[in-house]
């Protein structure tokens, strides 16, 4: 089982991901350079946070036309695993391998603090190991996360529980008064309808160690690699 | 020659300075050379009417120090600890987003330049009164630079410091300081050596951008409707994210023999300085450095402060593999000179020798020790007497007034605007204490802080700075560090005014003798001078940057309370005394001293103990008390945490003095505690053995802040509500 991190000009929790994914999870971990197209047998893609290129335009507006993103394209279409953070979440939406939009957070400007979430889905590759509902803390960090799409599109997302997680209070509470940025119905993150590629703003890789204050992260990654174990590398 | 000494003036060299130059050549110099000493002798690079003093700093201590052409640092296990605080002040009074911005971009490129991974920034920051129009204007343009430049740059903003105050009017403190990591074998020297060598220019392109910004900008002070926004620099954060990876890439290869950020003067300083600290020349053709626009000339060139830049030496032969790297993370590098025998920095350009001047005597300013004299003012201010000071009558009154201070309240709507997270390093987040910090796959950890309180430093600067040290070694006693070196950033007024000068000669003599007495070297640091509007000086603020080291950071304690029915205890002697306390200035209008006792044994007694009990693991939280006194420690402690829990306070023991005294009073040598039921005898114990007064205040626990004097209650206030008051201040 093999894991790549993508490094775009920018990334900066790309050696957060490989570290977790390599020292903490103890899997084989490779780089993945924005200009390759050889995804080196990876099964599955991190795309990390950051700014790639910058990201002086839109988020993530540039790096879709990158030549890994060409790869990615075709890893989904073969049922790669592909798990995008934060400004990988913004990448995955600006390539549509995930519907929706991030707009800029409700206050205007960046926030990062811990946050609860509401696992929506425990049917996921992603997400086996939570139980249903399951509250965890998980820090974010971003200026454009605030989750939009048109109504009809999120019943469909909705219909098909592709909602992963959502912000909530300490007690499972999902108010308003728990939404750090203002997204839809307290988006956190979503996946695609064959749950393979996941979104999300919040930093797993940030909560996947004691010392850090939490390890509710380190779960997620636990989920994907149990599910490949069992499911041998997982390809179709 | 008329028109040269005219350049020369407007560039802000003096007229003995101009003669020197003339000496030094043996001619008359060019436009271009007397641009490169205008720059380099400026204050901001060549410390003319500081250096001298510098010598009064202790460099050696508990642990090895180091010390490098930009940054210093400490060795401990097998690393190097780096470190370095810098000002950017007057960028960022003018325009405060780039200016902020660009602070952080410069001393991340101090760090880098020795060859270490930047790992955290901390930013001290001072401003004129939040209901101020143009301060407000100001702060929340700094928030916004330092957001938007360190989150991009992927080193976490992880702490710092906030106040607000009329001596800040006009002219704001943006003190930066950036800690890095490297392996202590692999270290980067600012030098160029090695006849035939390549210089090698690597990053952004070269613009017209904060031309003069440290001789214009930085060694003036502020005059009424000044345009000086053309000496600002422009930040890109992504170009330095890339030159950061890219230059430590480069470092890895071992070809590259030296490195040295275009920071301060830009091309002039590094190419002189690197030339000079190899005892080789150096000899550039301009026409080869990348430019953002045509037609620039070669003074332009030479003073130009464009931002994201280094300057290394490579070994010849080696150049085109080290230009690859660059290449790569898609930045210029272009081979623009040569190292040579001569001991002189040559410029060429369009084909013709523009400047040729020996390096050493381009990197040697003149030494100025002007006249100094102690200000008028102190003797008014030093003169309190409590006996005339009514006692409030209200004490909740008091608490919800000052709660409302900018000084005291949260810095959460400030710290959340920064990426304090990424590099997974952080240990005790912000708004907790001192910053921890681990290193991965070591058991130790790094703590730091930054400190000083500048109405201290007003009232008795040399008090004033040994108490800035001080409060900086106990923040990081108390979680569990122990204190290991220091940078300062010395920000001051006029050093051409006598009343200025003393201060700053007060408060380096304090910070020199506070730390040779705790055993600390000062490795790095920086001196910013001139902070003047038209209406008078800034208050003294010598900041202090500390780091220190915790040997098992799993044992690292923040400040604030964890669970109900844990004991609360206070470390140290409560005095009746409450000179220049917040307190005094924000309930009495009063700024006066004289300033609390001050014991350097007591400090040191106190340190000594907090790092045994932590590292024994015997105490909960740990936190000085410093501004606000007592009453606001035990209010942070209590609202700091995500769900804010209650306190029971009994100040009986103290009721022979005044209550306000004992509530508000900033002594130092305290420190809050709360421990486990079960450890109250050890820590007992252990803090007589040390000699260190040792008090039960109350316990952890309810809903209320509540603090009684005997039966009566002073305060007893809903914690939810006061954590809503405390962190809507600034939003």
């Amino acid at each position: 089982m093999r894991f790549g991190v993508v490094v775009f000009p920018g990334s900066n929790c790309d050696y957060d991901c490989y570290y977790v994914l390599s020292r903490v999870m103890q899997i084989d971990t490779v780089w993945l350079w924005h200009e390759d197209r050889d995804l080196r047998g990876c099964d599955c893609v991190v795309l990390p946070g950051g700014f790639s290129y910058g990201d002086y335009l839109r988020t993530g507006a540039i790096a879709r036309f990158s030549p890994i993103m060409a790869s990615i394209r075709k890893f989904v279409q073969e049922g790669g695993f592909v798990l995008g953070i934060c400004n990988g979440f913004q990448i995955l939406l600006e390539s549509g391998l995930l519907p929706g939009a991030l707009l800029p957070n409700r206050d205007g400007h960046f926030v990062c603090r811990y946050t609860y979430l509401k696992v929506e889905n425990t049917d996921t590759p992603f997400t086996r190991l939570f139980s249903p509902g399951e509250v965890i803390r998980i820090p974010i960090a971003h200026h454009q996360g605030n989750f939009f799409m048109p109504f009809a599109e999120l019943e469909e997302l909705k219909k098909n529980r592709q909602i992963v997680f959502r912000y909530c209070g300490p007690h499972g509470e999902e108010d308003e008064r728990f939404n750090p940025n203002g997204s839809l119905e307290n988006v956190a993150g979503i996946a695609s309808s064959d749950f393979r590629v996941l979104g999300m703003m919040p930093h797993p890789e940030r909560a996947s160690e004691a010392i850090l204050g939490s390890q509710d992260g380190k779960k997620l990654f636990l989920s994907l690699i149990t599910w490949l174990k069992e499911n041998q590398g997982g390809r179709n | 020659m008329e028109e040269i000494e005219r350049i020369s003036e407007e560039l802000g060299l003096r007229k003995e300075e101009y003669q020197k130059v003339v000496e030094i050549l043996g001619r008359v110099p060019t436009p271009t050379e007397i641009a490169m000493f205008s720059v380099e002798w400026s204050e901001h690079c060549g410390y003319p009417h500081s250096r001298r003093w510098f010598e009064l700093f202790p460099r050696q201590g508990h642990f090895p120090a180091l010390f490098g052409e930009d940054a210093g640092g400490i060795i401990y296990d097998d690393l190097a600890i780096i470190f370095k605080m810098e000002s950017h002040n007057h960028p960022s009074q003018i325009e405060p987003k780039q200016g902020a911005a660009t602070g952080i971009g410069g001393v991340i490129r101090d760090i880098l330049g020795s060859g270490a991974r930047p790992i955290a920034c901390f930013d001290s920051l001072r401003f004129g009164p939040l209901e101020d129009r143009n301060s407000r204007y100001v702060f929340r343009g700094v928030v916004e630079g330092i957001a938007f430049y360190g989150n991009c740059v992927g080193v976490p903003t992880v702490g710092g410091e906030l106040y607000f105050h009329p001596a800040f009017r006009g002219n704001c403190l943006v003190n930066v300081m950036c800690v890095g990591v490297a392996e202590k074998g692999k270290l980067a020297q600012a030098v160029a050596r090695g006849e035939g060598n390549i210089v090698l220019y690597v990053g952004n392109k070269t613009g017209r951008d904060g031309i003069g910004g440290c001789s214009i900008l930085a060694s003036q002070e502020f005059a009424d409707g000044e345009e000086k926004r053309p000496s600002v620099q422009i930040g890109d954060p992504f170009t330095e994210k890339c030159l950061i990876e890219a230059t430590l890439e480069a470092l890895a290869t071992g070809f590259v023999v030296g490195v040295k950020d275009m920071g301060a003067a830009g091309l002039t300083c590094s190419a002189s300085e690197m030339a000079a600290a190899g005892k080789s020349g150096v000899e550039l053709d301009l026409d080869r450095v990348p430019l953002r626009e045509e037609g620039m000339e070669a003074w332009e060139i030479m003073m130009s402060e464009s931002q994201e830049r280094m300057l290394l030496c490579v070994a010849r032969g080696r150049e085109e593999e080290i230009r690859k790297i660059f290449k790569k993370w898609g930045l210029e590098a272009e081979i623009v000179g040569k190292v040579t025998g001569s001991g002189r920095v040559t410029i060429i350009h369009r084909g013709e020798v523009v400047a040729d001047i020996p390096a050493n005597e381009l990197t040697a300013p003149p030494v100025y020790t002007p006249p100094r004299k102690r200000p008028t003012y102190l003797d008014e201010v030093n003169s309190l007497s409590l006996q005339s000071l009514p006692l409030p009558t209200d004490y909740e009154n008091v608490v919800l007034t000052m709660l409302s201070s900018p000084n005291l309240c949260s810095r959460r709507w400030v710290y959340e605007q920064y990426d304090h997270m990424v590099q997974t390093n952080t240990v005790v987040l912000p708004g907790k204490g001192a910053s921890v910090l681990r290193v991965k796959g070591k058991k130790w950890g790094i703590a730091v802080t930054t400190d000083c309180n500048p109405v201290y430093c007003y009232l008795d600067p040399y008090r004033g700075a040994q108490m800035a040290v001080a409060e900086a070694a106990l923040n990081l006693s108390a979680c569990g560090a122990r204190p290991a070196g220091i940078t300062d950033c010395l920000n001051f007024g006029n050093p051409e005014k006598p009343d200025r000068y003393w201060q700053f000669v007060e408060a380096v003599k304090g910070i020199a003798d506070a730390s040779r007495f705790f055993g600390l070297p000062i490795v790095s640091g920086n001196v910013s001078f001139y902070n003047e509007n038209p209406r008078g000086t800034i208050y003294p603020v010598p900041t202090i940057g500390m780091v220190g080291i915790i040997e098992d950071v799993e044992q690292a304690v923040d400040g604030v309370f964890k669970e109900e029915g844990h004991i609360v205890v206070l470390l140290g002697k409560v005095r009746e005394e409450l000179g220049g306390s917040e307190y005094l200035r924000v309930i009495h209008n009063l700024e006066a001293g004289p300033l609390p006792s001050f014991s350097l044994n007591e400090e040191k007694a106190l340190q000594e103990l907090l790092i045994e009990l932590i590292s024994g693991g015997f105490v909960v939280s740990a936190s000085d008390v410093s501004e606000g006194g007592l009453l606001f420690t035990l209010l942070e402690a209590c609202l700091a945490g995500e769900c804010p829990l209650g306190v029971m306070v009994n100040v009986e023991p103290w009721n022979s003095l005044r209550m306000d005294a004992v509530l508000f009073g900033e002594g130092r040598g305290r420190v809050l505690l709360s421990l486990r039921e079960e450890n109250y005898s050890k820590v007992a114990v252990m803090a007589q053995e040390k000699g260190v007064p040792f008090a039960v205040l109350g316990r952890v626990g309810g809903r209320d802040f509540l603090i009684r004097n005997g039966r009566e209650v002073l305060v007893a206030l809903p914690v939810l509500d006061l954590k809503e008051r405390w962190e809507s201040v600034l939003s």
